[in-house]
């Protein structure tokens, strides 16, 4: 299975502490390649993908920061309007339900993260339909 | 197993017969205080009147304010020349209160310490840590006297610097250290962040628990965390300090000494005793003090009386775990809320850290209470989330009868106190 490595940070709907995790990918060099947060009231969670996601998580832990690392999928888009369409309906009429999805230009191509309820349906779906899967190093590779 | 067996096995019948004697002294001495006397000729009572424990009832009751209103020195019941020593509350509420003490009076308030400290198998050659203030807070020098009273090399860390404090723990070796809950939670994860594991790289085995409510909850999680038995101790400064009543080894209840105190529960409204077993505030007259002793006293603390004997042979009577003060006690929507009964259900709760802040709002004549509780482990799983939530929700709603508002926050957003954790933040406005 293809996936890339996403670390999401649990943050406190309060000024001050955006900064404060930007700061420290700042300070420990770690390059963000995309990152996203919504604006719910119950719970604050920001969502990275960047270089070195094992090391990311450290810093945040050692500065004890509330976060954890899973894997999502990352698959590139042609850049062609409605590709986007494409790859989710293929998803979605296998019955997979997509928990959230964020997207992202890279190297001229489409990048879609996304999470389902079913990662390993996902993954035969992506084969099957000869999607292109990032894992961490094919990604960084566009950067 | 008994530090002083010849006063803690005494019968029911024994301790009575002690009380009333000593109850008689305490009243004579009482009448050498200008306060007392004046009540005592105010209420058409003499010492004489008291002929049998009964009769302690037809003693008015004394409150906090009449320390307040005397203060500093108005019920000393001794010359002030043989006063050696004072503590004085904080003072933060109102006029400060002070307690005199006499040196037989600190003989045998470190007496009772010590034979708490005993109780839960402390013995000499034990290193005693007490991370209490030092100065006019008497958890600092009545744990140092006790302790040091029972030979134990006693470490008076005090307050605070909790790096410090964990340094002292494996320098010296600490076997026993007296925190009070919030901070033992806070010294953990300080641990923890300096990669020491309690269990392995310490020689805890025991923590004196004690003057802020906890729940059995609360105390499992500690015993876990640290790797050790964990014991609830009750006093206040007003009844000397730490040292009133402790638990013994059965963890059940807290034995209060008899032969220092008689103890009322009575109901904070009408002041009648409640039936036996029933909650009530905490009534005490001191019957072992000379400098300044204390006819009926209104702690403010809510307890009961445990029905049954305790297995360890002390037939002093066990109070169940403090329910809180009558201070503490909420009032939302007409129900009255302890800040314990929501404490109780959030420990349960594995993936909740040790943190929490109750807030109370108002919108129109709407209460409204927040729980913000600090999640232990942040998983990236909205549903589970919020499935968490819920139940929380859930369950503190069958618990206080209202529907709080539960936010779970990331570990640390919650301030950090090294004093006594404030747990309840009152922002309603009055409405009229």
């Amino acid at each position: 299975m293809k996936t890339v490595k996403q670390i999401s940070v649990f943050v406190e709907n309060k000024s001050g502490t955006l900064v404060r995790v930007l700061e420290l990918f700042k300070e420990a060099r770690i390059q963000l390649i995309a990152s996203t947060i919504s604006d719910t009231v119950e719970y604050g969670i920001y969502r990275i993908i960047c270089a070195e996601p094992d090391r990311a998580l450290e810093v945040l832990k050692a500065a004890g920061i509330s976060a954890n690392a899973s894997e999502v999928f990352a698959i590139t888009l042609d850049n062609v309007p409605g590709r986007a369409a494409d790859a989710v309906r293929q998803i979605s009429s296998a019955g997979i339900a997509i928990s959230y999805l964020y997207s992202f230009m890279l190297a001229g191509k489409g990048i879609l993260v996304f999470r389902t309820d079913n990662p390993e349906k996902t993954a035969q779906v992506i084969d099957g339909q000869g999607m292109n899967a990032l894992t961490g190093d094919t990604l960084l590779s566009l950067v | 197993m008994y530090l002083h067996p010849e006063l803690e096995t005494l019968s029911r019948a024994e301790i009575e017969a002690l009380q009333l004697e000593r109850l008689k002294k305490t009243v004579a001495q009482c009448m050498n205080s200008p306060f007392y006397r004046k009540r005592f000729a105010d209420h058409h009572i003499t010492p004489a009147d008291i002929r049998s424990l009964d009769d302690l009832q037809k003693i008015p009751f004394t409150t906090k304010q009449d320390l307040r209103d005397n203060y500093p020195f108005g019920l000393a019941a001794v010359p002030m020349e043989q006063v050696v020593r004072l503590h004085s509350s904080s003072g933060t509420t109102g006029t400060p209160t002070v307690i005199l003490h006499t040196q037989k009076d600190l003989d045998e308030w470190a007496n009772a310490v010590a034979r708490c400290l005993y109780m839960v198998g402390l013995r000499p050659g034990d290193i005693f840590q007490n991370s209490s203030g030092y100065g006019m807070f008497t958890g600092g020098l009545g744990f140092q006297y006790g302790a040091e009273r029972l030979g134990m090399l006693t470490v008076p860390a005090a307050a605070g610097n909790t790096k410090r404090q964990i340094k002292f723990i494996t320098d010296f070796g600490t076997t026993a250290l007296h925190a009070i809950p919030s901070y033992a939670g806070r010294l953990y994860e300080v641990m923890e962040e300096m990669g020491i594991d309690p269990k392995r790289d310490t020689k805890l085995h025991t923590l004196i628990i004690g003057a802020e409510p906890h729940s059995e909850e609360q105390r499992r999680r500690i015993e876990d965390m640290l790797g050790v038995k964990a014991y609830n101790s009750f006093g206040m400064s007003e009844m000397c300090g730490p040292g009133v009543a402790f638990e013994c080894k059965e963890q059940n209840g807290l034995h209060i000494w008899e032969d220092y105190y008689i103890v009322e529960i009575v109901d904070p409204q009408t002041l009648e005793p409640v039936p036996q077993g029933e909650v009530g505030e905490l009534v005490l007259t001191t019957i072992n003090r000379e400098a300044m002793p204390l006819l009926r006293y209104r702690t403010r603390d809510l307890t009961r009386i445990l029905p049954g004997e305790c297995p360890c042979g002390r037939h002093h009577i066990r109070l169940d775990r403090m329910k809180g003060r009558s201070d503490d006690m909420m009032i939302l929507k007409g129900v009255n809320i302890f800040p314990i009964q929501i404490e109780t259900i959030l420990m349960q709760f594995a993936e909740l850290g040790n943190d929490y802040l109750i807030t109370l709002t108002n919108e129109e004549a709407n209460d409204l209470m927040t729980v913000e509780v600090e999640l232990k482990e942040f998983c990236d799983d909205y549903p589970r989330l919020q499935a968490l939530t819920k139940e929380i929700t859930r369950q503190l709603k069958d618990e206080i009868l209202i529907t709080p508002v539960v936010r779970l926050v990331p570990k640390g957003a919650l301030p950090k106190q090294e004093g006594k954790a404030v747990r309840v933040k009152d922002l309603r406005k009055t409405l009229i």
